[in-house]
């Protein structure tokens, strides 16, 4: 599902707004959710799981092409774990198949 | 430093869209449900800017009772792990270049 088809979902169960009014609301929640982010503040979506970020202390890469070292500094990636309720649904869709 | 929930969000939809309190929360609520109802579906999803939301299927493998140290098979299961868009990515690396504590 990509966003596009996400939004059509969202249109039909939202008949009283308009296809505007959707595409809006998405582009605000996903905004919402990388400014939280980039602000280093979690995200907790109950039934769903919760985001936040993890440290990637500084270390010593290397260019592939050329083999030479290059530091590189510390920095914050953005990380999901699944809440108890979409990891069991997942895991049921398993079983099914 | 805070916690991002669906009540904020609801929130905002409600202050700066304009929906009602009922409209805006059924619309958070319903974003995430059809994103999880897709992902129970073995459906991938992709927000273009925000990341992917991958589905993986993991064979047995042979796990241990840390308590007891008796061997205990892990069961196959399938998961969902999530990959950030360049976007977001990017967004959180300039929290930490402006005083993010690191």
């Amino acid at each position: 599902m990509t966003k596009s088809e996400l939004i059509e979902r969202l249109v039909d169960r939202h008949e009283q707004l308009s296809v505007k009014d959707v595409e809006l609301a998405v582009k605000t929640m996903l905004d919402q959710m990388t400014e939280a982010l980039s602000h280093g503040d979690r995200i907790e979506i109950r039934g769903f799981g919760s985001f936040s970020l993890h440290y990637r202390a500084p270390r010593v890469g290397r260019n592939p092409k050329t083999g030479a070292s290059v530091s590189l500094t510390a920095k914050y990636v953005p990380h999901f774990k699944p809440g108890k309720e979409l990891r069991e649904q997942v895991n049921d869709s398993l079983l099914r198949d | 430093m805070g916690s991002l929930t669906k009540a904020d969000m609801a929130e905002r939809l409600n202050e700066e869209l304009g929906l009602n309190k009922r409209e805006a929360k059924d619309m958070v609520e319903s974003f995430f449900e059809e994103i999880r109802t897709s992902l129970a579906s073995n459906e991938q999803v992709k927000l273009s800017g925000f990341g992917n939301f991958d589905l993986r299927d993991k064979r047995q493998r042979p796990g241990r009772n840390p308590k007891t140290g008796e061997e205990v098979p892990i069961s196959a299961r399938r998961v969902v792990t999530f990959r950030p868009g360049q976007k977001l990515k990017d967004r959180v690396e300039a929290y930490a270049d402006n005083g993010g504590e690191l």
